[in-house]
């Protein structure tokens, strides 16, 4: 019940404070120079003065900007998300069909890190000072500290282009046409290298704050008592140790799950890989404030979301945290 | 033997396709995929309504003009079969093909090209707009498939006008009476093309297939094409060095690319293509006031330039050196520029101390489309200091750069319009008085105003085909002196496509036709 309460009045509070970062949002991307019908007007090659009178009006410009956020913030209360007029499509419709392959690639990168992480860093903080903890800790801080686009890069060439293992780009093999089984497998092999590439750095980081955790709460006092009433030592690791030290990675995962909608625009970049994050940068360069500000909106929504859902994950990790709304 | 061997290694190195060509001379085979690159992601495909480059490639496929055009710049038949062109000059009559269908079966005719000439086209094209309002009387249709064009007075580049980039027939029974830009079928156009549209997967590709009533029996001979959209430079060159890809578009690689990539085995390099377009880069100076406003100060800077270093370093030995405002593509191009510039440092520093230059930093706009133009702005900048003057590199993203360039605020920019095959057409806009401030990048952003050369241009537009060579010359010449920007590149972007590929590049609009004649040998 308690739970039921502390939900609903965060999630009444994060509505607030979307409608508060979208008006926000709405006046920060006008502050870049140019607007939507200059950058259409400039690619266009030839214009002159009716035409960009007739793209300001296509794309609401000609209208006071006050009016035009009225309009928006009316249009967000109802969720919608307005029109492109560069792509003459719905905005909705742009970030629907881009979502799930964001998702995928993201899910599938938290997923592997979070495990991969957390197993590596009680490994290393169980084996402290042997060889197979300087190995994992030698690993994590290579992949933390080496830049994400040339690790991207470095993967392409060595797994595409050399080995040919792998493909280097998209997320299926277009002009295949393959359903099914065939279908899966594809774009399961397509999202080996951007989803490595991104959990790489994020299994680093785990690996590195699990280790320092675990080795933190291995020393606490009632792991002694445990050792002392005679436990075995993986039961006193996992059910004990690992429990308590989790939270940290409670954290830090929580704050990496709300980037899973816009944090991945460089990967999906350089992995030519379909997703929300390359459809913002791409409308910032369009100065396409329609698309950009749907982006915006989904990815604080899933911030906000996560944010309440950490929240509620950590009372279960643990019992001793007390919910305050 | 040897021949054919000698011919085959002329394929791996920079040629253009003619020669390749010819060393195959093999049946063209027909089906099969081709796999190509543009780059950026087109914002539509209607080539009416959206002019920008990858827009062009891909829906040049899908919409035909009247005419296309060999690579020597001559009209060919498209939709127009033959035309006639009277004594006076002044009335041009369009005989139409007949049995052409739109790719949604309906029918095509007079009242298309009607429609697109005198409602769409005015409405949506700002080129068209201007030509229709200063020489064009009437566009009328005398039969079922008969259109007259009359004109007020003597144009001779009209007929340059109708590629399928910028002015496509477009179908009546579509675009009548609605919002052209908001219409909803511009994502899933009908056109008479060779290509049909089939799908567009946003962030990936977009596919076109055969279409199967094409009026010219035994084209197109590919079954599908599929345009893929690759954000990053370094992951195209690798896409097409794995083979997921055949065809790299003109601007779609890096120049470092195109060099390590056209010694590959297998790899052909064309450099043709371009001849309607030939984008002439140059340094555009904002003459309105300050050093830059002196004659002397320009001249001193256009010496200070290697160009020859530019186009050897930044561009990897693709181009030519430009001595004035008409590339050698574009009609009435004068063999050589007088005055004419070399490399000469002593010369330039006399010129600028000449010039009363009390070291004032001139701001340089860089170009935000690629290496390329990083890399001129930082050489220039050398080469500047180098004789003692001051620059200040400014760099923005693309729609920065419009809003700056259009509003005049720099001092140097670089800019490579379209010349459209007639200077007429594509070059007068950048250097006459009523270019200025018309609200595009593409135009007389500097503020250069010369009577002499607005009159001269005038004339020129509206002269006859024998007295245009002497006056182009003129006004390139004086332009070559006057110096409003300092002309540097004449581009060539190189198409790279695998050897397998056949009649990719064969009309002067290059990769916009390229589905029509290409085929993949088996």
């Amino acid at each position: 019940m308690a739970t039921v309460r502390f939900v609903l009045i965060r999630l009444l509070k994060g509505a607030a404070v979307l409608l508060a970062i979208a008006a926000l949002n709405f006046f920060l991307i006008r502050a870049a120079p140019g607007d939507p019908a200059s950058v259409l007007a400039g690619e266009a090659g030839a214009s002159d003065p009716i035409y960009l009178e007739q793209l300001r009006q296509r794309f609401g410009l000609d209208r006071p900007v006050i009016e035009q956020l009225a309009i928006y913030m009316k249009n967000i209360a109802t969720l919608d998300f307005g029109f492109s007029a560069r792509n003459n499509r719905p905005v909705l419709d742009m970030i629907m069909e881009r979502l799930p392959a964001t998702l995928l690639l993201t899910g599938a990168a938290f997923v592997m890190s979070l495990i991969m992480g957390v197993v590596l860093g009680v490994l290393a903080a169980v084996k402290v000072g042997r060889i197979s903890d300087t190995l994992i800790t030698l690993f994590a801080l290579i992949f933390y500290a080496t830049p994400l686009f040339w690790v991207a890069l470095m993967g392409q060439v060595v797994f595409a282009l050399k080995l040919g293992w792998l493909p280097n780009i998209g997320y299926v093999t277009v002009g295949a046409d393959l359903t099914g089984l065939a279908y899966v497998t594809d774009v399961a092999l397509h999202l080996v290298l951007p989803a490595m590439t991104l959990a790489l750095f994020y299994m680093a980081l785990y690996a590195r704050i699990m280790r320092a955790s675990t080795l933190e709460v291995s020393g606490a006092d009632f792991i002694k008592t445990a050792r002392a009433k005679g436990l075995p030592e993986g039961y006193i690791t996992r059910r004990h140790v690992a429990r308590n030290a989790i939270l940290p990675v409670v954290t830090l995962a929580g704050l990496q799950a709300g980037q899973i909608v816009g944090g991945a625009v460089l990967i999906e970049t350089i992995f030519a890989w379909p997703g929300i994050g390359r459809l913002m940068f791409d409308a910032l360069t369009q100065r396409d404030y329609q698309v950009l500000l749907g982006v915006f909106f989904c990815s604080s929504a899933l911030v906000v979301l996560f944010n309440i859902i950490t929240d509620v994950v950590y009372r279960i990790a643990d019992p001793r945290i007390q919910m305050k709304a | 033997m040897f021949r054919s061997t000698l011919k085959s290694l002329a394929c791996g190195v920079l040629l253009p396709l003619t020669i390749c060509t010819a060393a195959q001379a093999q049946q063209p085979s027909s089906g099969g995929t081709l796999q190509l690159v543009v780059t950026p992601e087109p914002p539509g495909i209607v080539t009416g309504l959206v002019t920008n480059t990858p827009s062009q490639m891909v829906g040049g496929n899908i919409f035909e003009s009247l005419l296309r055009f060999d690579q020597s710049l001559k009209p060919m038949p498209a939709l127009a079969e033959s035309w006639v062109i009277d004594a006076q000059e002044t009335t041009y009559t369009f005989t139409l093909r007949q049995g052409v269908k739109w790719h949604d079966g309906k029918d095509f005719s007079a009242d298309d090209v009607v429609f697109s000439l005198n409602t769409f086209l005015p409405q949506v094209n700002p080129r068209w707009r201007n030509i229709m309002k200063a020489h064009v009387q009437s566009i009328e249709k005398t039969s079922a498939n008969t259109i007259v064009i009359k004109l007020q007075h003597i144009f001779d580049p009209l007929l340059l006008m109708f590629e399928n980039g910028s002015m496509p027939m477009v179908p009546k029974h579509i675009y009548d009476g609605t919002d052209f830009a908001k219409n909803p079928m511009n994502n899933t156009p009908v056109g008479t093309g060779p290509m049909k549209f089939k799908e567009w997967v946003a962030g990936s590709h977009i596919e076109l297939v055969r279409n199967p009533d094409y009026y010219i029996k035994g084209l197109p001979r590919l079954d599908r094409a599929i345009f893929r959209f690759i954000p990053d430079a370094a992951s195209r060159a690798i896409a097409f060095e794995t083979g997921q890809v055949d065809v790299m578009t003109g601007g779609s690689l890096e120049s470092a690319d195109v060099q390590r990539l056209s010694k590959t085995k297998g790899v052909c390099v064309s450099t043709a293509g371009w001849e309607l377009f030939a984008p002439l880069s140059y340094f555009q100076l904002n003459v309105r006031s300050g050093p830059l406003a002196n004659k002397t100060f320009r001249k001193g800077l256009m010496y200070a330039l290697d160009r020859e270093l530019i186009r050897d370093v930044v561009w990897s030995g693709f181009g030519e050196i430009a001595d004035g405002p008409i590339s050698s593509r574009t009609r009435f191009h004068p063999e050589k520029a007088e005055p004419s510039y070399d490399y000469n440092p002593e010369q330039a520093r006399k010129l600028i101390q000449q010039s009363g230059y009390k070291g004032e930093t001139l701001n340089y706009l860089v170009a935000p489309y690629g290496e390329i133009w990083s890399r001129t702005a930082e050489i220039a900048k050398q080469l500047f200091s180098d004789v003692g003057v001051n620059i200040n590199l400014i760099t923005t993203d693309a729609a920065g750069w419009n809003q700056r360039a259009r509003a005049g605020e720099y001092d140097i920019t670089n800019n490579w319009p379209y010349q459209y095959g007639d200077p007429a057409l594509g070059v007068s806009r950048m250097w006459v008085s009523s270019s200025i401030n018309v609200g595009s990048p593409f135009s007389n952003t500097g503020g250069y105003s010369n009577p002499e050369v607005d009159k001269l241009f005038e004339r020129g537009a509206t002269a006859s085909a024998a007295e245009r060579p002497v006056i182009f010359k003129q006004i390139h010449n004086m332009l070559a002196d006057e110096l409003p920007a300092l002309w540097s590149v004449d581009i060539q972007f190189p198409t790279l496509y695998r050897c397998k590929v056949h009649d990719f590049v064969t009309t002067a609009s290059g990769a916009n036709d390229g589905l029509l004649n290409a085929w993949i040998e088996k």
